[in-house]
């Protein structure tokens, strides 16, 4: 077992860290005041090719692997969440779930654009009345001569005005005896007539990025946008969330490392009773917490990246990454806002944002009620991971880099 | 065109640097490639983009630089190699750039070779002129644009950074040209970039392989001096009134000796 990273995995590190900082660093504190995500960002993570990093070359990806996407990930939050959410979204929770259920034809027509980042991806489950209870979703699509009319409206849904693919999943059977069996999954097309979206503004965090609704009246979707069989689509939304749980795991990490370097940083700097405040062990306990927290967080989701180029099957470790991470991050930022006093308590300094920004992702992706739900049933034996009709890929590089 | 990218690997802007039993050192600092010589990859890889051609990205160092040709391939310089050899261990700027020199003679052809203006190390920004002078070749020092190259005519039109002004320069090639910060920022590595440089096979050319013998170093580095520590105090000067704290504020200050 090698714990360090290759020298390909620390270019990649570098390369995102120095896009994050230059580019982004510099005005992201305007940017999280004014609730908009900076023009610029979405277009250059296309160009540089960050909206493609794992996936095989042949869908215009990157060929890297899928820790490669956990370490991006990192990175990304590490200057600010609303960075590490596009990858969620667009890549976790859309384009791995093309390149697992998709059709040959389907990853030629939606997942190649948005390897290449000429087309922005999304992720419509969640709706104003169904959160963690997936099958009491609204929404429905019904068959209309060759295609399906939707109907309904998604609520907290990321990149809602800027995604030209949206992940959509509808109940197609009112009358499945179980309504986990009565739901479908459709790669909506945003620019399709009847779909309109719009940003809520007013959230506690991720205010530098795209948050809204999504709505679609009477909108009509080929048959061939339908992603996996029909009643098919509670097993696609979850398998989904083993990759964008990934994404939010190895993101909060980069937000626990982001509080331990503003924490250490102030610490040194900040003098109270005639020294650095480092000097008291109140707050070295403060930071070695941290340092703790950040090195478990990334044991848990690197292991779970390597399972995931294994191929093997990972909701227990990504939930688990997940749960711990998030959790950590909020704890952190918290503890940086600590050690930093009252300075920490304004936008003048990092860490209140890291706060708000790390509060959303104990709901999104699986409460943290939801991940310990998971974890216990594992540990009694009450839950079990079934197989699905189409795994992740695993990685290879053969595929990915032929 | 043949262009060749001269880079040394240093220890990161932010390393602190110490002299032990009389060697300066790092310590375990990231080492990475010299940020100046990121701005000479990036007018290498433009000038071959307007141009055609290829890099080629050279180091003098010991294994570990590799590194730092490998951040330059994966910018997207075509090749790299590396200069190695024992007898490097002390070189100074005359023996790197007898090294270099020698390494763009065994090249052949080579019509255009960037550096960067300095080294973030040991900061002699004289390698550029040195290998220049070698060469025979114009030197072209503290270069901000490379305004026009022209592989018929063989020239090279640039605009050197002066105090207060820009200086525009034309030399036949092949040239040297060391340029600075203002050439424009350089790119990041590509992932396709990054895939390359992990996978690529970078040759070592030892003294020998260049039929070069190495000069004994005429300088040594035996300590640095570091600047003296500044301790800081904060004293609030207060008063029942704004003319009563500056009163108080220009006595202190003449105690002080600072007015």
């Amino acid at each position: 077992m090698d714990f360090r990273l290759s020298p390909e995995y620390e270019m990649v590190v570098r390369m995102v860290r120095d896009f994050g900082q230059k580019e982004v660093a510099p005005t992201i504190r305007e940017a999280d005041r004014r609730q908009e995500m900076a023009p610029h960002i979405l277009p250059r993570m296309g160009e540089l090719g960050i909206l493609g990093i794992c996936l095989p070359e042949r869908y215009g990806g990157q060929g890297f692997d899928y820790v490669s996407l956990g370490l991006v990930c990192e990175e990304l939050e590490a200057v600010d969440t609303t960075l590490r959410v596009v990858m969620s979204v667009h890549m976790g929770l859309n384009s791995m779930a093309l390149l697992q259920w998709g059709t040959e034809e389907q990853r030629q027509a939606f997942l190649v654009p948005q390897a290449k980042g000429e087309k922005v991806a999304g992720f419509g489950l969640t709706e104003p009345g169904a959160g963690s209870d997936v099958a009491g979703m609204a929404s429905t699509a019904r068959r209309h001569g060759g295609d399906y009319v939707l109907n309904g409206e998604k609520m907290w849904i990321s990149l809602a005005t800027k995604a030209h693919h949206i992940l959509w999943f509808a109940r197609t059977n009112p009358d499945a005896a179980d309504p986990h069996d009565g739901l479908s999954a459709f790669l909506l097309e945003t620019d399709s007539p009847g779909v309109t979206s719009g940003d809520i503004h007013g959230k506690l965090g991720v205010r530098a990025g795209s948050t809204g609704w999504v709505n679609c009246q009477d909108v009509r979707v080929p048959t061939r946008n339908r992603i996996g069989e029909e009643g098919e689509g509670f097993r696609i939304a979850m398998s989904c969330l083993d990759n964008g749980r990934y994404t939010v795991a190895a993101g909060a990490t980069g937000l626990i490392r982001a509080c331990l370097d503003a924490g250490v940083r102030y610490a040194k700097d900040r003098h109270a009773f005639g020294r650095p405040i480092a000097g008291f062990q109140l707050i070295q306990q403060k930071l070695a917490v941290m340092v703790q927290s950040y090195e478990a967080a990334r044991l848990l989701y690197l292991r779970a990246g390597e399972m995931k180029n294994a191929g093997l099957r990972n909701t227990r470790e990504t939930s688990l990454a997940k749960w711990f991470a998030t959790d950590a991050s909020f704890a952190a930022a918290s503890e940086a806002i600590q050690i930093h006093g009252a300075y920490g308590y304004s936008d003048e300094y990092d860490v209140e944002r890291y706060l708000r920004n790390a509060r959303g992702a104990m709901i999104y992706e699986g409460t943290s009620e939801i991940h310990q739900l998971m974890q216990a049933g594992y540990a009694l034996g009450t839950r079990k991971d079934a197989a699905l009709r189409c795994e992740l890929p695993a990685y290879d590089p053969a595929i990915w880099r032929g | 065109m043949n262009i060749v990218v001269c880079v040394k690997q240093t220890p990161d802007t932010a390393a602190s640097v110490t002299v032990e039993g009389g060697k300066v050192t790092w310590g375990d600092a990231p080492l990475v490639l010299n940020p100046w010589d990121e701005f000479a990859v990036e007018q290498a890889l433009r000038t071959k983009e307007a141009h055609g051609g290829k890099v080629t990205a050279i180091s003098l160092g010991p294994e570990g630089a590799r590194e730092a040709l490998k951040q330059a391939l994966a910018m997207g310089c075509e090749e790299a190699i590396l200069l190695s050899d024992p007898a490097y261990a002390s070189a100074d700027t005359l023996v790197v750039s007898a090294a270099l020199a020698a390494a763009l003679r065994k090249l052949e052809a080579v019509d255009l070779a960037f550096f960067g203006r300095q080294a973030v190390d040991s900061d002699t920004g004289v390698t550029a002129a040195q290998v220049a002078r070698r060469l025979g070749w114009p030197s072209l020092t503290l270069v901000a644009a490379v305004v026009a190259v022209d592989p018929q005519a063989r020239t090279i039109d640039v605009e050197r950074m002066l105090e207060e002004t820009r200086q525009q320069v034309r030399a036949p090639l092949p040239a040297v040209v060391s340029v600075v910060k203002e050439i424009g920022e350089p790119r990041y590595p590509s992932f396709m970039g990054i895939r390359k440089a992990s996978k690529a096979e970078i040759p070592v050319w030892s003294a020998a392989d260049m039929g070069f013998s190495v000069p004994a170093p005429a300088l040594t580095w035996p300590a640095i001096i570091a600047p003296p520590k500044v301790d800081t105090t904060c004293e609030m000067i207060t008063g029942d009134s704004p003319a009563a704290i500056a009163a108080a504020l220009a006595d202190r200050l003449i105690d002080e000796k600072v007015l």
